[in-house]
């Protein structure tokens, strides 16, 4: 009856206006949650092989160390121990028990043709089938 | 009246080396070798130690599955949240 009432429809277009602020928001946010990818020199090391995925829950390096090499796993390896070790007290674990939980995880995400350790602590190259992991590790 | 019918069949309710003791040394020559057994076994079951070392392991083993168990979801998360760097 009051359709045409021009504070009613001041009102519908407000609060169309809110959701749709609210929804962009929410897009907005979902696009900020997309997490940074990896260093495509990162990427080329782990693709090529010359770095791996150790059982500790760090990253190590397959063959000979080169400098730029050794410096650019040496910057993960700093920043995931960072890591580590602040959601270990949140969780109320060990910085290791925290790390090794987070290596099993890692091997078990290798792509095939990605190096990881083994339990006896070769070297192995990831195939289709699953890694050969820690037997406390969990599936 | 109908009483001790049990007692009065039976002999008394008591302990098997008990039960010689009237006839003789025979209880006392039985008792004294259960009871260097029973000593010698004791003694044995303290200075025994090498069960201990793999049932620690173990123990040991257990406890850090069952920390890796509860991690495991929330260093799945951490992973997922720092791509960059895993």
């Amino acid at each position: 009856m009051n359709s045409n009432n021009p504070l009613r429809r001041f009102n519908a277009l407000r609060r169309f206006a809110l959701g749709f602020a609210a929804a962009s928001l929410a897009v907005g946010g979902l696009a900020g949650a997309a997490y940074a990818q990896r260093d495509p020199a990162y990427e080329q090391a782990r693709s090529s092989g010359k770095v791996g995925e150790k059982m500790d829950g760090y990253l190590g390096i397959v063959g000979s160390a080169a400098p730029d090499l050794q410096r650019l796993v040496n910057d993960i390896n700093i920043k995931r121990r960072a890591v580590y070790a602040e959601k270990a007290q949140a969780a109320n674990a060990t910085l290791e028990e925290y790390a090794l939980t987070a290596g099993c995880l890692a091997i078990a995400r290798t792509s095939p043709g990605e190096k990881y350790q083994a339990p006896d602590g070769s070297w192995q190259t990831r195939t289709s089938s699953p890694p050969l992991r820690d037997s406390r590790c969990p599936a | 009246m109908r009483q001790a019918e049990l007692t009065s069949k039976r002999p008394g309710a008591t302990p098997l080396f008990m039960q010689n003791r009237h006839s003789g040394t025979l209880g006392k020559r039985w008792l004294a070798p259960v009871m260097v057994a029973s000593t010698a076994a004791l003694g044995g079951c303290i200075s025994v130690n090498a069960p201990e070392g793999p049932i620690v392991i173990e123990l040991n083993i257990n406890i850090r599955q069952e920390v890796i168990y509860r991690l495991a979801e929330d260093a799945g998360n951490t992973i997922e949240e720092n791509a960059d760097i895993f």
